[in-house]
């Protein structure tokens, strides 16, 4: 579209070979246990398992019938039978009950667990726990890496931000090392890795103790830099409302690994219809990085061509035959996918208007930019007044306190108290969860010298700075955005026109409100090569950062030019997809390819969702 | 709350705000019409639009043929050295370290055996990529005692478990080596193998019998461990040993949270009440137990008002509930939807009784706001606009009436429209609107014509209404009423 792209971006490399190595695994184990098994797959890796195999090859593997784990008494009358699943404690007491159950009812068959991507220590205990160690064979399977498209590959392990950040929890450490270890052994050898954040650094150990053990085959580095940032050091990006074509069809229909179903208001037919959403799509590829006011003039002037090319009054016989032999096809093709988006982006356009979408927006820019406070407080109660969706509500509250280091007392009890008035009490919980991670807090009395710090935008002098943070180490993590979104630059200047068909950096994915926090440290740690300069914006990130260099023995130097410009940036906690467009955006201006690997795609409301403790 | 389609046209076109917005943009929804109209149109060229399925990308289990099995798992391992290595960052926490990490002289100076070799090599193994078993070369002497090599990093974990469960913590019975032997698990980072030390260093036998404090005082310089120790617990559901280890870690509000969050697994709805009420007393922080305390008197009124209603329902005098039968129980609903329950089915009841909006509002602490906002919309669901009006009717001392209402009137008018409201309710909340342009765009948007008309033509606004003009039904008493105006020669025009 209208990027003034750099021509000598290099060429991506070709992430299949992922998909069938572990699909060369799974056969693998499947046949380990020869013969007619049934085979029952945990709710949430049917997905994934769909995008690397299919039925058929199940079948040519002597799996016999497919089965939902569903925590209910199971009805197979196969006297082999393999489970499939996430190594969840939940999960694997339900097998240790169906185990039981036969075993009472005097039936003998043969059991085996394949965890995915590993087993986990806690998952044996239940085995022995529940008396069924022997009697059940267990493996794992090494899938690790889904790739979503030619520059996303996911972990499709939600679990692990709340793991990981809420319960802290390492158990994914490994997980993270053993991935970054797979690409690095197949595309690598890596030879600069950058990071900021504690698990980044733990994640990073893991796979160079991975890299020391194992052999590398010496071959031509396809991917250079590497980027490990954690969730944590960026909440606001995440809990922000999305306005990027792509990111809003996460908001508002969930795309799920990578996939998306569109209801019959779409689809304009009676039935739903679910929906590959990846480069392989023409259309969607066209307008996915798109502010959402673009994708209207792409639309229209699309179906324009369309209609024309469809246009062949005074064809003769001879034309008509090679018209309908060679471009039939695929405008077709174009126009199904074109109805569909114009679908989706009129069905996108009435659910938002209808709440009052404008005013949200307006609220959370407010509160980027640390301006009318008061209104914004008056807004968000008045949104849980009315008891406007629960997740939102908790978003902006969330938002509120990362961009003002906390809430005041009197606001923090007033608002807590109004929420679990209309969204039950038993929320006290979440509120738990979420001082726990430091996304919504009440401000200490010691903050106003933190508050004012955050106003001035840096300290009279690092001494202080480095007693102040000692004194509050122990208080929950303090997110600065103020001062950092200052040293950054995050926020431009109001008042200045900001053109979204021409965007100008980063902040066009928030409708020039704000650059994303998490893509501008790649973009300056990039630039500088390092974190030199950077050391303020560091320190109020809590610190961890790291940069190391390869020490390699000249070999690899003459790789070193276009592998140097390929980046995976591994987000330990999950991403957005307005984060991947901003990259997107960042990679285009600078002659650079990023390639995301993220432990999962998320949005604000699954964000919220994996802070909510209300079920058992 | 739901607008027909020809209503929302409107509404798209008489916007004349231009810079895009999701409220109203009149450009670029029409350009998308269009271009819906236009793909629409070629419709007919596409023929039979069942052949092409194939060509969208369909998710499901296809029994597409699949090609076969070319790559061997061996084949990846097949490699030679890499000549690159990369430096060590410290990402552990910061505990003393004796020499190089855990080398294993630091870990077992003292202690030589099989269990604690099999732990060094747990902590140093990782998983081959392709599940293929790495072979190491065997038989290495350390010190006097003779290491083991064991082939493979599955083999590891056999043999550490093996050894964990057949032989006796022997060698790490002081306080001190078990502390050690953790705080090398943690320095590794592996959760699932500090996971594993945590649940074997504090075997719950030990746990029990251990004097509490002096474990917890170790635990709560590692926090690490300590994380880990309790994520493990609260998975395996060890409730009481959970509770046992926040007390005597002196975190009572974690250990009141804790119990507290046991009422979601009681399903039957008096025993959660009673377990609520033995939650009050929990060491909760202030606010906290007050809303508990809460929790309880909601429930406990929600029992009541249940049992009678249902009763009066089935009985079947009550015209309200005829009129609008109940969709749902009130039961575990948040105090807001209950508020809103009792407003529709028990308003005007006195303060006396627990169903009344007045007794749950007071009781519960509704501040005005927000009792006005749930008692308007549940009014204005059962189309009582009576008694919308006398929600914001105040009368002054002297016995004047006036319309005030804490939430700004064009809330009130958009709870109104998202009810249904007929249009004359809608104009005469409009017009208490107090901000000019507000009012004439929320009049535009609810198409209260004669307060557009009146405010532009006393703006003197010529343009402004021949542009309204359009926008209304040709030969419409609207229309009637604009030529009129427009015909009068004596208001004099700004424009």
């Amino acid at each position: 579209m209208a990027h003034s792209a750099r021509r000598d971006a290099p060429e991506l490399p070709d992430f299949s070979l992922l998909k069938r190595l572990a699909r060369d695994q799974l056969i693998y184990l499947l046949e380990q246990l020869p013969g007619k098994k049934d085979l029952f797959i945990e709710a949430d890796l049917m997905s994934p398992l769909d995008r690397i195999a299919n039925v058929t090859m199940l079948k040519q593997h002597d799996v016999d019938k497919l089965y939902k784990v569903e925590n209910t008494p199971i009805f197979s009358t196969c006297d082999q039978i393999c489970f499939l699943i996430r190594p969840r404690i939940q999960t694997v007491k339900w097998i240790a009950d169906t185990v039981n159950a036969d075993k009472a009812a005097g039936k003998f068959r043969k059991y085996k667990i394949i965890f995915t991507p590993q087993k986990f220590y806690a998952c044996e205990t239940v085995l022995e726990e529940q008396g069924i160690y022997g009697d059940v064979s267990t493996d794992e399977w090494a899938f690790y890496l889904l790739p979503l498209d030619d520059d996303i590959i996911s972990l499709e392990l939600p679990e692990f931000f709340r793991d990981n950040f809420l319960e802290g929890d390492q158990r994914w450490v490994t997980t993270g090392g053993s991935a970054l270890h797979l690409l690095h052994s197949l595309f690598g050898p890596f030879s600069k890795v950058y990071g900021i954040g504690r698990c980044a650094k733990m994640v990073y150990e893991s796979w160079r103790e991975q890299v020391e053990e194992s052999e590398q085959k010496a071959q031509k580095s396809e991917i250079g830099n590497v980027f490990l940032i954690d969730r944590d050091v960026d909440f606001v990006t995440p809990l922000c409302s999305q306005v990027v074509y792509e990111g809003l069809v996460d908001d508002i229909f969930r795309i799920k690994c990578g996939c998306v179903e569109f209801g019959p208001d779409v689809t304009t037919a009676d039935k739903s219809m679910k929906v590959m959403l990846n480069s392989q799509d023409k259309v969607f590829s066209e307008i996915r990085n798109e502010h959402f006011s673009n994708v209207f003039g792409f639309l229209s002037q699309k179906a324009r061509n369309l209609q024309t090319a469809y246009d062949r009054r005074g064809m003769d016989i001879k034309q008509m035959r090679t018209f309908v032999s060679e471009e039939l096809k695929g405008l077709k093709q174009e126009h199904r996918l074109l109805s569909l988006h114009i679908g989706a982006s009129e069905s996108m356009m009435k659910k938002k208007t209808k709440q009052d979408f404008q005013e949200l927006l307006k609220t959370e820019h407010s509160l980027l930019e640390g301006f009318d406070i008061r209104e914004c407080i008056t807004y968000i109660e008045e949104h849980i007044n009315r008891q406007v969706s629960m997740i939102d509500s908790l978003r902006l509250l969330c938002l509120l306190s990362l961009t003002e280091n906390g809430l005041l007392p009197k606001d923090y009890r007033s608002l807590k108290t109004q929420y679990l008035q209309s969204y039950g009490i038993e929320h006290l919980l979440t509120f738990a969860n979420l001082r726990q991670l430091g996304l919504l807090v009440e401000q200490q009395p010691g903050d106003a010298l933190t508050a004012m710090e955050s106003k001035v935008g840096k300290l009279v002098n690092d001494k202080t700075a480095e007693k102040l943070t000692g004194a509050f180490s122990s208080l929950a993590k303090k997110s600065n955005f103020r001062a950092l979104s200052k040293k950054l630059a995050l926020v431009p200047k109001t008042g200045e026109e900001y053109d979204l068909r021409v965007p100008r950096d980063m902040a066009y994915v928030f409708s020039g409100a704000y650059i994303p926090l998490s893509c501008k440290l790649i973009e300056q740690v990039l630039e500088r090569d390092g974190w030199t300069g950077l050391e303020e914006v560091t320190r109020m990130l809590n610190g961890n950062e790291f940069v190391v260099t390869a020490s390699h023995s000249g070999a690899d130097a003459r790789f070193k030019t276009d592998s140097q410009r390929i980046i995976l940036v591994m987000f330990l906690g999950g991403c957005s997809y307005s984060e991947i467009s901003a990259l997107r955006f960042l990679g285009r201006e600078k002659g650079y390819k990023f390639i995301v690997l993220t432990t999962a795609i998320i949005n604000s409301a699954r964000l919220m969702e994996a802070m909510l403790d209300n079920h058992v | 709350m739901m607008r027909s389609k020809p209503d929302e046209d409107d509404y798209w076109n008489s916007s004349k705000c231009r810079a895009f917005t999701f409220d109203d943009d009149y450009d670029e929804l029409s350009s998308l019409k269009e271009s819906k109209r236009a793909v629409n149109s070629i419709r007919q060229f596409v023929v039979d639009e069942d052949e092409d399925e194939d060509d969208m990308v369909k998710v499901s289990w296809s029994g597409e043929p699949i090609g076969s099995i070319t790559w061997s798992i061996k084949e990846t391992a097949s490699s030679t050295k890499q000549e690159q290595s990369f430096p060590k960052i410290d990402s552990g926490p910061s505990l003393p370290r004796q020499g190089s990490g855990y080398s294993l002289s630091s870990l077992f100076k003292a202690a030589q055996d099989p269990y604690a070799i099999a732990f060094y090599y747990l902590i140093n193994s990782n998983l081959d990529l392709s599940g293929v078993n790495l072979s190491l070369p065997g038989g290495h002497s350390y010190g006097d005692s003779l290491v083991f090599f064991i082939p493979s990093y599955v083999f590891f974990f056999f043999f550490f478990f093996f050894f964990l469960q057949f032989c006796s913590l022997e060698t790490f019975r002081s306080l001190k080596d078990k502390m050690q032997l953790l705080d090398q698990a943690v320095c590794a980072n592996d959760g699932n193998v500090i996971t594993a030390v945590c649940t074997h260093v504090f075997l719950q036998k030990y746990f029990l019998q251990c004097k509490l404090e002096v474990l917890s005082r170790e635990l709560m310089s590692r926090d690490v461990a300590l994380r880990h120790y309790i994520h493990y617990l609260k998975e395996m559901g060890e409730q009481k040993l959970l509770v046992e280890l926040f007390k005597s870690l002196g975190r009572t509000e974690d250990m009141a949270l804790l119990q507290y969050r046991e009422h979601l697994s009681i399903k039957d709805e008096v025993r959660r009440k009673e377990y609520l009420k033995s939650c009050i007393s929990l060491p909760f922080p202030p606010d906290d137990a007050g809303h508990v305390q809460d929790h309880y008197t909601l429930l406990e009124r929600q029992i009541i008002i249940e049992a009678n209603d249902k009763h009066l329902e089935n009985k079947g005098q009550v015209e309200v509930f005829k009129k609008h039968p109940r969709k749902a129980s009130i039961l575990n609903m948040p105090i807001i939807t209950t508020l809103y329950y009792s407003c529709v089915y028990h308003y005007g009841e006195s303060e006396g009784t627990y169903s009344s909006p007045a007794n749950i509002r007071s009781t519960f602490k509704i501040s005005e706001k927000q009792y006005l906002l749930t008692a308007l919309s549940a009014r204005a669901k059962l189309k009582e606009w009576l008694d919308v009006g006398s929600l914001f009717t105040t009368k002054n001392w002297l016995g004047y009436t006036k319309k005030r209402s804490p939430i700004g009137f064009h809330r009130v008018v958009d709870i109104l429209h998202k009810n249904n409201a007929p249009a004359q309710v809608l104009q005469e909340y409009v017009c208490l609107v107090e901000d000019p342009n507000l009012k004439i765009s929320l009049a535009q948007k609810y198409k209260c014509h004669d307060i557009v008309i009146d405010m532009y033509k006393d703006q003197k606004d010529r343009q402004q209404l021949i542009v309204y003009q359009g926008k209304v039904e040709r030969g419409s008493p609207e229309d009637k009423k604009i030529q009129d105006i427009l015909n009068n020669t004596q208001i004099r025009w700004k424009n």
